[in-house]
């Protein structure tokens, strides 16, 4: 008898590319990039079992950063992309990336239907509450009375969207916010998003230090959650419902719904018998 | 004529039973080895509504419908003003009528046809359960020459589960409308033809199109539902699943689009259907398509247009948002089926096509095709299947080039799951590693690389389906696509008994462009007429843009929903020969 094969280990430098970021320096995204490949050093997937879709944005750049299997695609269409991939391709792990705008603005339709049909997927969303890659606009999640941008002078003047409370409401399996400032806890719990079956949604503050730099202070205000997870979505509703969105570091809810997934194995069907049902 | 046939119509309102005894009609001709088409108009109803079945019958093959009905068969009467264009009659023309609902419209009169009575609702009523739709079905079985078995095979088999005295309330009717018919005046009656001389199929164009792709390896489909594609759709959903593939119904149209790269970057050949508003939405992710170089087949059962337009009837003015309607510079493949029966040849190649080159590919249908029932020929086996250049390992030492610059512009793709090549495939420009990048000479290279694939490929003779009259091309032609092809062909059958020359060239593969064969084609061609139905001539344009077209050639274009019968083709084309005799 042949010995069984030893398991690779993998560190998380196994998963990054050669690439530099375009990134401006402190930006949260890097930390981002580094839970992720800690994450899957943890998990010890073999990156070529392993793909990490995106839309348009800064943090959407996360692909070619990585050495897994990237695809980078149009604004707002991540979450389509990876759905489609891990339905015809169960026995990939597929991570989903970007910015509050390419999920919750453009993609905002995709994204209620992702968390409802919870396919096997981890979308990890990097908030920083402004458009960055076209220089500074509001983006759902900004405040109302933010008035640094020259697009929206004196503030949008709407109430931001609320991406966990929707999640949660839609269907999310598995809902948590972390915080760039803590990267070993934003991978530890990016394991637990990838682990946990279904749609898993983690909510990023990721500090965008060029067009809000008023951001690097969420270091400081981020506290982690006093409590820990529940599988019950009405206590998690109205844990939500009174959250100031500074409340970091833990898995807020984790459902039991089982992911979709419908079939996709040959049966006994023959392409011959379709074409019998045709003939007189 | 040439064709011997005979044409009808059923029509009546709703739960008049229109459709059901059209769909009767049809098999039972079948099952009378004839071939037919039928197609269907309704209202704007959700339900119900008034309907029209129009059929037309022949013991050859039938490509189109005639210019006019041999026979209406009219139930009642209500809202036929609706279809009055779509029912073009004639002096020869019969209407049948129940004088239970009074007397035929004015707007169906204005070709004088002939008039006659058959009491429908008074036959009925005496048979238990007997219905109206079934003394009529029996007064066009006696009329046209369709044997009283093969209506009685085809109740039994679609009336089982009824149980025997609804078969018989069914056939009792029948049989009254049989005898009433001795007092109704002719039409052209069919001969019956053994049925087992000739294989055939019945389908219609959304059946053969989902056939078509599942044929070609397609095994993915995400979709949302869209009138007059949503038959593609509700074919495939039950039908992949027996093959071992599966359909998504998506949120809306930029997810199916995007499903279908996700599951074929997946490796898995992928394809979704959609009319013209879902291709609207889908364009910015067709040209993500064709940066990335994923394959896949989006087919469009094109409707009535601008905008929601006319969504159940059939127009072909997508041609130009299928050819250039995609931003950039962005090279890709439009091919379109010409009858119920090549939207299975169309659809199965545009896979071949997709996967080889890997690269979008359109597919136009229109509903008239789509949604029209067949009775056709047993189609040819075919030996296109989606075969795709993959990278299989790793090569030591060389880092892999997801977008090498080869000779053919086709480059060896990987699929994930395989170690050693991962990449990221990418709608930013790039350069061969697919590394984002926005140098002048990678786009260069990518872009040639882009053209070259699709520009070099080897499309045989499928680009174009050339026909000639029996005694040769002559010097006149008529260039035609899609759905505009059927009455096209028959006017060239007409204008061949005539003893005219000329040659129908019904162009499938509408992009990337043929120059060479279509000059090659158009040797010897002085005089031609472009047929379609686009109210602004869009082939015509496509045409003229880039092809050498004879000096003598002129435009023959309407928009829908009205399709197109022979003779106004073969008219145009006598026109254009006396003009230059």
């Amino acid at each position: 008898m042949e010995s069984c094969a030893q398991k690779k280990t993998y560190k998380a430098k196994d998963y990054k590319s050669e690439l530099k970021p375009i990134w401006c320096p402190g930006c949260g995204d890097y930390t981002v990039l580094n839970s992720i490949t800690r994450a899957l050093a943890e998990l010890g997937l073999p990156p070529e079992e392993v793909a990490v879709v995106s839309g348009i944005g800064c943090s959407s750049r996360i692909p070619a950063y990585t050495s897994v299997y990237g695809f980078h695609g149009v604004h707002g269409r991540a979450l389509p992309v990876a759905t489609g991939l891990k339905l015809a391709r169960p026995d990939l792990t597929v991570l989903v990336t970007g910015g509050d705008g390419d999920g919750f603005s453009i993609g905002g339709n995709h994204f209620l239907h992702a968390c409802r049909r919870n396919v096997d997927l981890t979308y990890i969303v990097m908030d920083n509450q402004v458009y960055g890659m076209t220089k500074g606009q509001a983006s759902p999640t900004t405040a109302p009375d933010w008035e640094g941008s020259k697009l929206t002078p004196d503030g949008t003047g709407i109430n931001p969207f609320q991406p966990l409370v929707v999640g949660l409401a839609s269907g999310a399996n598995f809902i948590a916010r972390v915080s760039a400032s803590d990267p070993i806890n934003m991978a530890k719990i990016i394991v637990e998003a990838i682990q946990h079956p279904g749609f898993s949604l983690v909510q990023v503050l990721s500090p965008c230090v060029t067009f809000r730099p008023e951001q690097q202070e969420w270091r400081d205000i981020v506290r982690t959650a006093v409590v820990d997870y529940t599988d019950d979505a009405a206590r998690a509703a109205r844990r939500l419902m009174t959250d100031d969105g500074f409340n970091v570091g833990k898995v807020l809810y984790k459902g039991s719904r089982p992911p979709f997934r419908p079939e996709f194995e040959h049966t006994d069907g023959s392409v011959a018998e379709l074409e019998a049902r045709f003939a007189l | 004529m040439t064709v011997k046939s005979v044409s009808l119509v059923i029509a009546g309102s709703g739960g008049a039973g229109v459709v059901t005894a059209g769909s009767l009609l049809l098999e039972a001709a079948a099952q009378a080895g004839w071939y037919a088409l039928m197609s269907r108009s309704s209202g704007p109803q959700i339900r119900g509504g008034e309907a029209a079945a129009m059929l037309r019958f022949a013991t050859e093959p039938v490509m189109s419908h005639d210019d006019s009905f041999h026979l209406l068969m009219a139930i009642d009467w209500e809202n036929i003003n609706r279809f009055s264009a779509e029912i073009p009659l004639v002096a020869e023309s019969l209407i049948v009528g129940d004088p239970a609902h009074g007397d035929a419209p004015a707007a169906l009169l204005s070709g004088k046809p002939r008039q006659a009575a058959l009491p429908m609702v008074a036959l009925a009523e005496r048979i238990e359960n007997g219905r109206p739709n079934m003394v009529a079905l029996g007064a066009i079985a006696a009329m046209i020459g369709l044997p009283p078995e093969a209506m009685q095979a085809v109740v039994e088999r679609n009336l089982k589960r009824k149980g025997q005295a609804a078969i018989d309330a069914s056939m009792a009717a029948f049989h009254a409308g049989i005898a009433a018919a001795v007092d109704l005046p002719a039409i052209p009656k069919l001969p019956a033809v053994a049925a087992a001389a000739n294989p055939r199929w019945s389908i219609t164009g959304n059946e053969a199109t989902g056939l078509g792709v599942i044929r070609g390896g397609v095994r993915f489909v995400a979709a949302y539902p869209i009138t007059p594609a949503t038959e593609v759709l509700e074919w495939l959903a039950p039908s992949l699943a027996k093959v071992g593939g599966m359909l998504v119904q998506a949120e809306d149209e930029l997810a199916s689009i995007n499903q279908i790269i996700g599951a074929s970057y997946g490796g898995v050949p992928a394809m979704t259907a959609t009319s013209g508003p879902g291709l609207s939405l889908m364009i910015e992710s067709l040209g993500l398509a064709v940066a990335a170089e994923v394959p896949l087949v989006v087919v469009d059962v094109m409707r009535v247009g601008p905008s929601t337009g006319i969504a159940t009837k059939s127009e072909q003015s997508d041609l130009n948002i299928a050819v250039y309607g995609l931003h950039g510079d962005a090279p890709h493949v439009v091919v379109a089926a010409n009858s119920v029966a090549d939207c299975l040849f169309t659809t199965q190649w545009a896979v071949h096509l997709a996967e080889a080159m890997q690269v979008p590919t359109l597919v136009l249908t229109d509903q008239a095709m789509g949604q029209a029932r067949a009775i056709v020929p047993k189609p040819a086996e075919l030996a296109f299947i989606g075969q795709r250049l993959t990278a299989p390992a790793a090569v030591e030492g060389q880092r892999y080039k997801r977008y090498a610059v080869t000779a053919s512009g086709v480059s060896p793709m990987a699929i994930p799951g395989t170690p050693g090549l991962t990449h990221t495939a990418d709608g930013l420009e790039h350069n061969e590693f697919g590394t984002p990048s926005s140098q002048a000479s990678d786009h260069q290279a990518q872009m040639d690389k882009r053209q070259r694939k699709i520009s070099q490929f080897n499309y045989g003779d499928h680009w174009a389906d050339i026909e000639d009259s029996e005694v040769g091309a002559g010097d006149t032609a008529i260039i035609t696509w899609g759905s505009a092809t059927g009455p096209a062909r028959e006017a060239l059958q007409r204008y061949s008994a005539a003893g005219g020359k000329a040659r129908l060239l019904s162009l499938r593969l509408i992009a990337p462009v043929q120059p060479e064969k279509m000059a090659e084609a158009l040797r010897g061609i002085e005089r031609a007429v472009v047929v379609e139905q686009s109210h602004s001539g869009q082939f015509y344009r496509m045409l003229r843009a880039f092809y050498d077209l004879p000096a003598k050639t002129v435009s023959l274009h309407q928009g829908g929903p009205l399709p197109f019968g022979p003779q106004q083709i073969l008219d145009q084309l006598n026109q254009l020969n006396a003009g230059s005799a």
